[in-house]
């Protein structure tokens, strides 16, 4: 949950909207915020993932009285306060009822009551309910009730608002992007969902240009292409860039009208990059190979024995490895090692104010301290957990900084051990815990 | 590989990153094709800013195409044309097949089936 309100304040902060979050609640489903009009709410709500929708509030209280009345003071001053809301007195309309927890209690005929109770309002339009041009929603909590396990049988609070704008989840994008409805996708194929909220807390937009060093079957590059970036990345495996059955990473974007948006994918090695130092990258997304069932691979041959005078081999009067056909060896690679690598790559190409966000793997077992990546240049905003049974995986958020900026360093020679693949392996037994560093 | 993405590429071997003569690459043997894409001029505009245009003209030229202004266009924001231009050059020109060497060390990447590779054998690799 600590996504929600991550993503609500990388919303603001790339629309440039000023607005206190202090009081939002992990577990509550109703947040109130202080915004200057219609278009910051839209603007702060129109690309949300983890948020619904957003209603300028009218009223609110603990029992439907209450309601009443503070919307009745709203209204009482409401049009002279807003001299561009006249069209809502004439406007088509409908009323809804939204419970939190409550689900499907209330009766149609006792809902369509209270939307009657509210009759005193000065709506002169009428009510249509496809496609009305306001929409009223009455907002309920229920508490639960830990005895019943069920909820409470009346709502404990009450919001009154019109609809201003649902979120983009409430628009569809799950659906539109699923994985299963992909032309191309593979076993690591990341999660819809968070590969949008990933690309809100990079602030991705129609401006930027995205890379993905380990862009497999392309998740986060289809997510940015929602958001009109323009998306590159690069991949080890050759044969996940081919593609299956002639469908390759590419086709996805065709298939909801994004082909524009694929800038291009290249078969490289991180640890040995390919691109030019002064390219610059205004947003890095990406989830590193986790070297338990992908395992992690970089070029090389683990046993330097076996590369002895490969070199100057010929075959048909060319040198091997210079042949079209030669196939480059891999060898396994630290996940800490890449990680910091990962980290120089951001420093090296991010404009300053660019953010990186990577997914890591973290083993979640009685309080280990669990020690994140740090460079001197990137500034750590977000660490975010998320939690998998025996083991938890964090979103990492890193914005680049300028020269002033002088943040901790932590290489993986500070970090110690906090080997994952073994302690995977071995099952987190007791045994295998790393020594508490204190 | 699209054209534009030659301007990102340079040699990845690590010794070549000092010499300037691992980028751009020298491309040959290359079969192109043009593939439609949406015309975006804000695209554009804001991909002139990151192009090293001496490489753009050394690549175009390897490809067969010596029309290129010797300067970046500038102010192109009202040049239709111009920018039409550099939409087909650099975002509908595909390189399907082809070899990209590096002008400081001599290594030979291939581009197959419209993607690039840039892995080392073992004994250049880091």
């Amino acid at each position: 949950m600590q996504f929600r309100k991550a993503e609500l304040e990388s919303l603001a902060s790339l629309h440039n909207i000023n607005v206190d979050f202090s009081h939002h609640k992990e577990d509550s489903p109703f947040l109130v915020v202080q915004l200057e009009n219609d278009q910051q709410a839209i603007d702060l709500v129109k690309r949300g993932i983890l948020i619904k929708s957003i209603y300028e509030l009218w009223g609110q209280g603990e029992d439907l009285p209450t309601l009443h009345k503070t919307v009745q003071n709203t209204m009482s001053t409401y049009f002279e306060e807003n001299d561009d809301k006249d069209n809502l007195l004439t406007d088509t309309f409908k009323f809804e009822l939204l419970t939190f927890l409550g689900g499907n209690k209330t009766p149609l005929k006792q809902q369509l009551e209270l939307f009657d109770s509210f009759k005193y309002l000065p709506f002169k339009g009428r009510v249509r309910l496809k496609n009305p041009q306001q929409t009223y929603s009455i907002l309920q909590n229920y508490e639960f009730n830990q005895e019943t396990q069920a909820p409470e049988n009346d709502p404990n609070y009450w919001y009154m608002g019109r609809l201003v704008c649902l979120s983009l989840r409430s628009r569809g994008v799950l659906e539109k992007l699923e994985i299963s409805k992909r032309p191309f996708y593979g076993t690591t194929t990341f999660d819809t969902e968070l590969s949008l909220v990933t690309c809100n807390l990079g602030l991705v937009d129609n401006k930027k240009l995205v890379w993905d060093p380990f862009v497999g079957t392309g998740s986060f590059l289809l997510a940015a292409s929602e958001f009109d970036a323009m998306g590159f990345g690069n991949d080890i495996d050759f044969l996940t860039l081919k593609g299956k059955k002639g469908k390759r990473i590419r086709h996805n974007f065709a298939k909801v009208d994004k082909k524009q948006q694929f800038g291009d994918v290249m078969c490289m090695d991180f640890n040995n990059c390919a691109l030019r130092n002064d390219f610059q990258i205004d947003c890095i997304l990406c989830d590193p190979p986790y070297g338990i069932r992908e395992g992690l691979k970089v070029c090389g041959v683990s046993d330097p024995e076996k590369m002895k005078g490969k070199e100057t081999l010929m075959i048909n009067g060319e040198l091997a490895f210079l042949r079209r056909d030669y196939i480059q060896p891999k060898r396994t690679f630290s996940l800490d090692l890449l990680l910091d690598e990962l980290l120089q790559f951001a420093v090296d190409r991010l404009p300053i104010g660019g953010r990186l966000c990577f997914w890591m793997p973290v083993a979640n077992d009685e309080d280990i301290p669990t020690m994140v990546p740090q460079n001197k240049r990137l500034e750590l905003i977000y660490n975010l957990q998320q939690d998998f049974n025996r083991w938890s995986r964090r979103c990492l958020v890193y914005v680049k900084r300028d020269e002033g900026f002088d943040g901790v360093s932590a290489t993986k020679e500070d970090r110690g051990k906090n080997n994952f693949r073994d302690r995977y392996f071995k099952s987190f037994s007791k045994a295998s815990k790393p020594a508490s560093n204190k | 590989m699209k054209f534009l993405t030659t301007n990102f590429v340079r040699c990845a071997v690590k010794s070549c990153s000092t010499s300037d003569k691992s980028f751009p690459l020298k491309f040959e043997e290359c079969e192109l094709e043009q593939e439609e894409q949406d015309f975006n001029p804000d695209f554009i505009i804001s991909m002139l800013e990151r192009l090293d245009w001496n490489a753009i003209i050394k690549v175009a030229a390897d490809l067969g195409n010596t029309q290129l202004p010797p300067q970046k266009p500038m102010n192109v924001e009202t040049n239709e044309q111009v920018l039409k231009d550099l939409h087909s050059l650099l975002l509908e020109t595909q390189i399907i097949n082809g070899k990209m060497i590096c002008e400081n060390c001599h290594h030979i990447y291939y581009i197959k089936d419209s993607i690039a590779n840039f892995l080392l054998p073992p004994h250049l690799a880091n």
